[in-house]
């Protein structure tokens, strides 16, 4: 793994695109700006095809004989199933207004990294062989041949994009790159050129039920960990179940938040407050993880890992499911969940056990977004806080690209952190809610061979927040997401040192007055809260 | 590559149409056969172009949230940029149509040293486009003059208010100066900005050339050689009657404009241009954002494997019991 370039070197960034046509200009494959290629037991054990030891740095990428055929009939097919991708096609004027709004071009300036390049990276080959124009005007109508390298350069740019949709939100006709990047992938799945750090996630989350493959003993343990912390913050002890019949609710967290720091910490947010309310929930082995990398495979094998989540709120007879804080679950959760594997009718429409509230937004899904639940606790005075717990902390939300732009859950979370702290300021305005920057390695690109990329494409997330440290001494950075809580933390070291990440759950927990406890002393990262 | 190869299709197509319009021989074709052939391949095109698209089906509810989804009534939802419901959706889709929304929330992205990213005012691409449609509109609308008798009451009223400066003589159409310089700027930005050039096809210039002709020559005729109107009207009624008459006297700027709007509407359907159709049917935009409280059906969704919890408890059922987890075996 080469090493990250130091910060003033990679902000030297230059917008200018080189002489010569994009067409003619192949990607370089240096190291800290692709993904490993996947590890052929991943892709057997999801019956994935073309399994091979590969490197995407080797000339020969070993790809089935007739890979042009089935790259051809992939895109037919597509091109008859979804109606986003056949119009995305056609319709783009290259009118310019999305280039700047991607991060990675912001972060990179390498034009391919323009989502309108990124999606001529595939129109170029639809016109040669699916338009009258391109087949006979060839590259004077912007059409070009399909080609082992158009193949690498695909995987190069398709494996560049994290599929915030925030492109989407300038285009003229909504023309979303996200579409073409899932889509893009799902070809290249196709001939077995995907990434390990996605397709062994969702090996592992098939088998396991969760990315990591903790299997269900050993998460009893980490669930145990959090039970023995909050005994230690707060003096009570929690007493969570997992896989227990007839729960009204089953919570389904990512599992981010069970194995790694700061997730854990949010679990714990959560966990404290489920116990303070009485509330009657589960948890699940099976269905362990809310996260799907699925989507970041294929619309297929999204749909293969999201089953879990129905299928278990079935076996063990749940009114609804609560979800936590995370951001591409939400949005298979919101725009694909119940399309692919519903209808929930063996669930009834939520209702909050505390307050009453009949959450008419997820009647059909039956399923609730914790900020939702929670903030509607806040507002019926449900729960007791003290946001002065929160008082050492100066706290900016990143608004996390799926649910701000697939869903719209923006006020939400600010509702309830302006109850669990004191201070907290927002970052500039093109930079929050739906036109919030991707933290740089969202849809499975959060992995550290790929970290030059990483902090390049997370530099106008960083950046803004650099603004609010500056002038507000903004030191906590807080998110609903467990990739941003995976990856902010390294991306703020790298460029705004002095800046820590948070769930929102966890604030909630520091704040969280609970019946019977001790005096709390320690936050939930067991430091003094002076 | 693209803007010189554009440029000489341009100008041939002009020289031909002045080559053509002098001989005897040409003139039927320019001015009778080929507009009707256009109006057929325009209409089919477009046609089959949105029928094309509207074959292929939406499999998922994939709006683009822009606001606050809705889901407490405290809670101030975003009507029009996440609509919630169909009368949200037209609201958007008629923002979106008549006003170019998106294109509203434009900004210019600056790297200053630091470094710092900055977001700026940029609004000159959302104005001349906006400008240009609307004045591509209103000409067309204004055309109508000439194909029907009497002269509609609209067609009236909009060249009222379009020459209501009241300048020189004939009076001046706001939307002709307003046309030129809009085109004239969305060319001159795809020449002058360096990444913009960089994504530009011949596709992205042809266009906006054979625009500025039609401009340029239509304009010559209205305000410089003051052409017979009347002559014009008379064949135009004619093409619209089915019954037509090769124009007489009219002179080659005509036939120039007759070809280049002939050229550009048999490209139309073949093109980009197809945006004015496409626009309407973009899912991310003509969609409610109600997905969990509406089910969106898939036709095409079929099952998957998937690794069941029978499976699962198989393979782990020993560990899980081990940490004190029930198990379904046991139950039964």
């Amino acid at each position: 793994m080469a090493s990250t370039p130091k910060p003033e070197e990679l902000a030297k960034i230059s917008y200018n695109p080189p002489e010569r046509d994009w067409m003619d200009t192949k990607p370089q494959f240096r190291s800290g700006t692709w993904c490993y290629a996947s590890k052929p037991d991943s892709l057997k054990s999801l019956g994935l095809p073309n399994p091979r030891k590969w490197s995407p740095s080797d000339e020969d990428w070993k790809l089935p004989e007739n890979w042009k055929e089935i790259i051809f009939e992939g895109l037919r097919e597509r091109l008859h199933k979804f109606r986003s991708l056949r119009l995305f096609m056609d319709i783009c004027v290259r009118c310019g207004a999305c280039a700047d709004k991607c991060h990675f071009y912001l972060g990179t300036g390498d034009p391919k990294n323009m989502p309108v390049l990124r999606a001529e990276l595939l129109r170029s080959v639809y016109r040669k062989d699916f338009t009258m124009a391109g087949k006979i005007l060839g590259k004077f109508a912007g059409a070009r041949e399909l080609t082992e390298d158009v193949i690498k350069e695909w995987f190069y740019y398709f494996f560049q994009c994290t599929e915030c949709r925030r492109c989407s939100l300038f285009c003229p006709y909504g023309i979303d790159t996200a579409e073409i990047t899932i889509i893009g992938r799902e070809l290249l799945n196709l001939i077995g050129c995907n990434i390990d750090w996605i397709t062994s996630p969702a090996a592992n989350c098939y088998r396991t039920g969760n990315h990591l493959g903790i299997q269900p003993h050993a998460l009893v343990d980490m669930i145990d960990f959090c039970v023995d912390d909050i005994k230690e913050v707060t003096g009570i002890k929690i007493e969570p179940t997992i896989n227990r019949k007839g729960a009204e609710i089953l919570f389904i967290a990512p599992s981010g938040d069970v194995f790694a720091d700061p997730g854990t910490y949010t679990m714990m947010g959560y966990l404290m407050l489920f116990h303070e309310l009485g509330l009657d929930y589960t948890l699940s082995t099976y269905a362990s993880e809310g996260g799907n990398f699925g989507l970041f495979n294929s619309h297929e094998m999204m749909k293969r890992l999201n089953s879990k989540m129905y299928a278990e709120a079935e076996r063990l007879g749940a009114k609804w499911i609560l979800g936590g804080e995370c951001g591409h679950m939400w949005r298979v959760i919101h725009q694909y969940m119940d399309t692919m594997n519903g209808p929930a009718g063996f669930m009834e429409q939520p209702v909050s056990p505390v307050t009453g509230t009949r959450f008419e937004n997820a009647k059909s899904t039956k399923m609730v977004h914790i900020t939702e639940f929670t903030s509607d606790l806040i507002k019926h005075n449900a729960i007791k806080l003290d946001s002065s717990r929160n008082d050492q902390l100066r706290v900016t939300f990143h608004d996390s690209c799926n649910v701000s732009r697939a869903m719209g859950l923006i006020e939400e979370p600010r509702y309830i952190l302006n109850h669990v702290c004191n201070n907290f300021f927002e970052m500039p305005e093109n930079t929050i809610k739906e036109e919030t920057f991707c933290c740089g390695s969202g849809s499975g690109l959060n992995t550290d061979e790929f970290m030059e990329m990483r902090m390049a494409g997370g530099l106008p997330r960083a950046n803004a927040v650099r603004h609010v440290h500056d002038k507000h001494g903004v030191n906590l950075l807080s998110c609903i997401c467990a990739i941003d809580r995976a990856v902010l933390p390294s991306l703020m070291d790298y460029w705004v040192p002095g800046v820590a990440v948070s769930g929102v759950h966890e604030l909630v927990g520091n704040a969280l007055v609970m019946r019977g406890e001790k005096e709390r002393t320690l936050d939930l990262r067991m430091q003094s809260f002076e | 590559m693209g803007l010189k190869a554009s440029l000489i299709i341009v100008l041939s197509l002009v020289a031909l149409a002045s080559a053509g319009a002098g001989v005897s021989f040409f003139q039927p074709l320019l001015a009778v056969v080929i507009p009707y052939m256009v109006l057929a391949v325009f209409l089919v095109g477009l046609c089959w172009r949105v029928f094309k698209w509207a074959q292929a089906p939406v499999p998922f509810r994939i709006p683009t949230t822009a606001g606050q989804q809705k889901s407490f009534s405290w809670l101030k939802a975003n009507k029009l940029d996440n609509p919630s419901n169909t009368a949200g959706v037209i609201g958007r889709m008629l923002l979106e149509i008549l006003l170019f929304r998106s294109l509203f929330r434009n900004t210019k992205a600056e790297l200053r040293k630091g470094p710092k990213l900055t977001y700026g005012w940029e609004k000159w691409l959302w104005l001349a486009g906006l400008l240009f449609h609307w004045s591509f509109l209103v000409v067309a609308i204004r055309h109508l003059r000439f194909f029907i008798q009497p002269i509609p009451a609209l067609v009236r009223f909009t060249e009222g208010l379009d020459g209501f400066l009241q300048l020189g003589l004939p009076t001046v159409y706001i939307t002709d100066v307003l046309l030129v310089l809009a085109v004239t700027y969305l060319f001159l930005r795809r020449i002058v900005i360096p990444q913009l050039r960089y994504i530009s096809l011949p596709a992205d210039y042809f266009p906006l050339l054979m625009i500025l002709g039609i401009a340029f020559s239509g304009i010559t005729m209205r305000y410089f050689l003051r052409v017979d109107l009347g002559a014009v009207k008379e064949f135009a009624v004619s093409l619209a009657m089915f019954s037509p008459k090769v124009p007489e006297g009219i002179g080659a700027v005509f036939y120039v404009h007759l070809f280049l709007v002939s050229v550009l509407f048999i490209y139309f359907s073949f093109s980009k241009l197809m945006h004015m159709g496409g626009v309407f049917l973009s899912p991310t935009r003509n969609l409610a954002n109600n997905n969990r409280a509406k089910r969106h059906i898939n036709p095409w969704n079929y099952p998957v494997d998937v690794h069941s919890y029978a499976e699962y408890e198989m393979e782990f059922g020993n560990k899980m019991k081990g940490a004190g987890l029930p198990l379904e075996k046991e139950e039964q």
